[in-house]
C-alpha cells in the first residue's frame, strides 16, 4: 500500500469534498457513463426517446433498487444478505396465501412488510445473536426461504389479486411518474439522508471499517448489523409487493437470480465489497445505469441471458478496472 | 483433532439413523442394488464437493461450480454431436482441461486482482450461464444426437458399481492424498488457517488460492461431462442452483467457511447426507418440493453447529466485534 504514504489521513466518505474532488470522483464517472449510454441508446433505437417508453424501462430498476439501498448499508457495515430474492418469493408466497384466504390490499401489505421483515430478523439474529458469518448465513436462508415457497406452491401459482392491489406495481401518480419511481425516490432521500447526515450512518461506517474499534467507541456493532438486516429485509418485502402487484401472480421461481443484480448495483455504485465506504447517489446512479443498459438492449432484441452475461461481466469489470488501473499506473510510475 | 474425529462419527451416525428410519418402513431402500443407485446418484455432488472443499479451506468460495459445470457439459455434448467418434478418453481430457480453464479464470481474478471471490464467481457464474446460451441459441442436445458410448460411460459398470461411482472414488482418493500428502495439500490449509503465518513461512497465499480455482473448476468440468452423458441432455439450465447443494455439502460436512478447517471424509458425508435425503425424500412420500428447504436448514443448522465447537473455550478477556471471515 505505497499509494497511501501521501495520505497519511485517508478519509473515505468525507461529506463534503471539494469539487475537485467531486469531478473525479465514482459518482461522476458513473453519471458520465450514465449520460453516454443514454446518448448511444437515443441513437441506436428510435423508440427510446419516448415519454412514455422511458417510463417503462424505470420498472427495469425500480424493484431491485429499494432492496439495494438497503443492501448497500448492510454491505458498508461489512456483512452481506443474498436471500434477498428469496425474501420476495417468501413474501410474495404469504401474500397469495393471504390473498386465498380472502384478504383486501391493506393486508396483504401488512403481509409482504412483516413477512420481509421476520425474515430479516431471522437473518439478523443468526449473524448477530450466533456470530455466524453472513455469506453462509444468507446462503442458507437463501434456500430455505425460496423452498418454503417451493413446499407451499408446488409447481402451481397464486392468481387473483384483487384490483386495487395492482396499484403498486402498475399505477402512476402523475402523467407517466409510476408509484414505484415515487417510492424509489422517497426511498433513496430517506437512505441517502440516514446514511450521509444521522448518527446512525456514522455508525454504519464506523462498523464497516473496524469493527472491534466501532464497539470500543462506544457503537452496538450488533445492534446496528440487526438493524440493517431488518432493514434488508423489509426492503425486499416492498420489492415483493411492488413485483407481486406489477406481474399479478406469484410463483415460486420468481424474482430468483435478483440478490446477483442487487449486488451489482451496490457495487457498481461504488460502495467497497469489503465494507466501510460507499454513498447512495452513487447506488442511485448505478441504479438507472443498469436499467437503462438493460432497457436499450432490450429495445435492440438483446435476450435477457445475454443481459445477464453484461450484469456478471459489469460486476466483475467495476471492481477489476480500478485495480488494473492502479498496477499500471504503479508499475508505470 | 478430536473435534474433528467426533463431527465424522456424529455425520456418519446421523446417516445410518436415516437409513434405519427410511428402512424401518420400506426395506427395499437399504437393498444393496438400491445403496447403489444412491451412491451413485451423489457422485457428482461429491466429486463437485472435493474441489469446493479445495476452496473454501483457502478462505475463498465458488459459486460458478454448476455453471462451470453445464457450459463444459455443453461444450463436451457439442464436440460429440460434431465428432461422434471421437473416443471417451479425449472427451474426458477436454473436460478437465476446459474446466481447469474456467477455474484458473476465477483464480486469476482472486489471485492477481484481489477481488473478493464471492464477487468473481457471482459474476462468472452468469458469464458461463450465458455463454452457454450464446454457444447453442438456447437449443437443446437431446439423446438421439449423442452416440451412445458418449452416453454409456458413466453408466458402464465395474464390479456392480457404474463407472460414475468409481470416479468419485477415484477422485476422493486423489483428493486424500493430495491435501495430506503432498505440499499443495498442506499449503491449502495453512493459507485458510492463518494467511500471515502462510506468507511467513514462504507460502503464496493467491497462487494457492489459483490452485485451489483450478482444482475446482477441473471437477467441475469432469462432472459436467459425466452430467451431461448420465442425462443424456444438454441444456442452458442443468444443474441450476447446484452450487448451493455443494457449498451445503461443504459446511455440513464440517468444512469451515472461515478457512483452513475440514476434511475429505467429512465433506465427503456431508454429500453422502444430502445424497441420502435426497432419494430417500420419495420413498416416504414427501414431495420433492421439500427439497430446497431442507438443504437450506442443513446449511444453516450445520453452520451454527460448527461455530459452536470451533468456538475457544477459556474467558474472554478482550471481546472482539470482528466474525471469523
Amino acid at each position: 500500500m505505497s499509494l497511501t504514504e501521501n495520505a497519511p489521513r485517508h478519509v473515505p466518505d468525507r461529506l463534503r469534498s471539494p469539487l475537485q474532488d467531486k469531478l473525479v470522483s465514482w459518482e461522476s464517472l458513473l453519471l458520465a457513463v450514465a449520460i453516454a449510454i443514454f446518448i448511444v441508446n437515443s441513437l441506436a433505437s428510435p423508440y427510446f426517446l419516448n415519454a412514455w417508453n422511458l417510463s417503462d424501462a424505470t420498472f427495469n430498476f425500480t424493484e431491485k433498487a429499494m432492496i439495494a439501498f438497503a443492501m448497500a448499508l448492510l454491505i458498508i457495515s461489512g456483512e452481506i444478505d443474498l436471500s434477498v430474492a428469496a425474501i420476495i418469493a417468501l413474501a410474495s408466497t404469504a401474500m397469495g396465501v393471504a390473498m386465498e384466504m380472502g384478504a383486501g390490499t391493506p393486508v396483504l401489505v401488512l403481509v409482504g412488510l412483516t413477512t420481509g421483515l421476520l425474515c430479516g430478523a431471522f437473518n439478523g439474529a443468526l449473524v448477530t445473536k450466533l456470530g455466524l458469518p453472513s455469506i453462509v448465513v444468507t446462503i442458507g436462508t437463501m434456500s430455505l426461504f425460496r423452498g418454503i415457497s417451493y413446499i407451499v406452491l408446488g409447481d402451481g401459482a397464486f392468481r387473483g389479486y384483487p384490483s386495487s392491489f395492482s396499484w403498486f406495481g402498475q399505477g402512476y401518480v402523475f402523467w407517466v411518474i409510476s408509484v414505484e419511481f415515487v417510492i424509489f425516490a422517497l426511498l433513496a432521500v430517506i437512505f441517502g439522508v440516514v446514511l450521509h447526515k444521522t448518527n446512525f450512518g456514522r455508525m454504519v461506517y464506523a462498523t464497516g471499517n473496524n469493527a472491534t474499534g466501532a464497539l470500543f467507541s462506544g457503537v452496538r456493532v450488533d445492534r446496528v448489523k440487526m438493524a440493517l438486516f431488518l432493514l434488508t429485509g423489509l426492503m425486499s418485502g416492498l420489492a415483493a409487493i411492488c413485483l407481486t402487484s406489477r406481474l399479478g401472480s406469484t410463483r415460486p421461481s420468481i424474482a430468483s437470480g435478483m440478490e446477483l443484480e442487487v449486488v451489482t448495483m451496490v457495487v457498481l455504485g461504488g460502495v467497497n465489497i469489503l465494507g466501510g465506504s460507499g454513498s447512495i447517489p452513487g447506488v442511485v446512479i448505478a441504479a438507472f445505469v443498469m436499467g437503462l443498459v438493460t432497457f436499450g438492449l432490450g429495445l435492440l432484441n438483446v435476450p435477457g441471458i445475454v443481459l445477464s452475461i453484461f450484469i456478471g461481466l459489469l460486476l466483475i469489470g467495476v471492481i477489476a478496472l480500478p485495480r488494473l488501473w492502479a498496477m499500471w499506473r504503479k508499475k508505470a510510475g | 483433532m478430536s473435534h474433528l474425529k467426533s463431527r465424522e462419527a456424529i455425520l456418519f451416525g446421523a446417516i445410518l439413523c436415516l437409513l434405519f428410519v427410511v428402512a424401518a418402513r420400506f426395506p427395499a431402500f437399504v437393498a444393496p442394488g438400491n445403496l447403489v443407485a444412491v451412491f451413485t446418484d451423489t457422485s457428482p455432488l461429491m466429486i463437485l464437493a472435493m474441489g469446493q472443499m479445495a476452496v473454501i479451506l483457502t478462505r475463498c468460495i465458488d459459486l460458478s461450480v454448476a455453471a462451470n459445470l453445464a457450459l463444459t457439459g455443453m461444450v463436451c455434448a457439442m464436440i460429440n454431436v460434431a465428432a461422434p467418434d471421437l473416443p471417451v478418453v479425449v472427451i474426458l481430457a477436454v473436460s478437465l482441461a476446459l474446466g481447469a480453464m474456467l477455474g484458473a479464470i476465477n483464480g486469476i481474478l482472486v489471485w492477481k486482482l484481489s477481488i473478493p471471490p464471492i464477487v468473481v464467481t457471482l459474476g462468472t457464474m452468469t458469464i458461463f450461464r450465458g455463454i452457454i446460451f450464446l454457444l447453442t441459441d438456447g437449443k437443446w442436445i437431446n439423446a438421439h444426437e449423442m452416440s451412445p458410448h458418449f452416453t454409456g460411460f458413466p453408466r458402464s459398470d465395474i464390479f456392480g458399481v457404474p463407472v460414475l461411482g468409481w470416479i468419485a472414488v477415484l477422485v476422493s482418493v486423489v483428493m486424500l492424498v493430495l491435501m495430506a500428502r503432498t505440499t499443495l495439500g498442506r499449503s491449502i490449509y495453512a493459507v485458510g488457517g492463518n494467511p500471515h503465518a502462510a506468507i511467513y513461512t514462504g507460502i503464496d497465499v493467491g497462487k494457492t488460492q489459483f490452485a485451489a480455482f483450478v482444482i475446482s473448476g477441473m471437477l467441475a468440468g469432469l462432472t459436467g461431462y459425466l452430467w451431461v452423458a448420465r442425462y443424456s441432455v444438454a441444456y442452458v439450465d442443468i444443474a441450476g442452483g447446484f452450487e448451493l447443494d455443494v457449498v451445503a455439502a461443504c459446511v455440513i460436512g464440517g468444512v469451515s467457511i472461515a478457512g483452513g478447517a475440514g476434511t475429505v471424509v467429512g465433506t465427503l458425508l456431508g454429500a453422502l447426507f444430502l445424497g441420502v435425503v435426497k432419494n430417500a425424500l420419495p420413498v416416504v412420500d414427501i414431495s420433492p418440493f421439500w427439497q430446497l428447504a431442507i438443504s437450506g436448514a442443513a446449511i444453516i443448522i450445520a453452520v451454527a453447529f460448527n461455530a459452536q465447537s470451533g468456538r475457544s473455550k477459556g474467558r474472554v478477556i478482550l471481546k472482539s466485534a470482528e466474525h471469523a471471515q
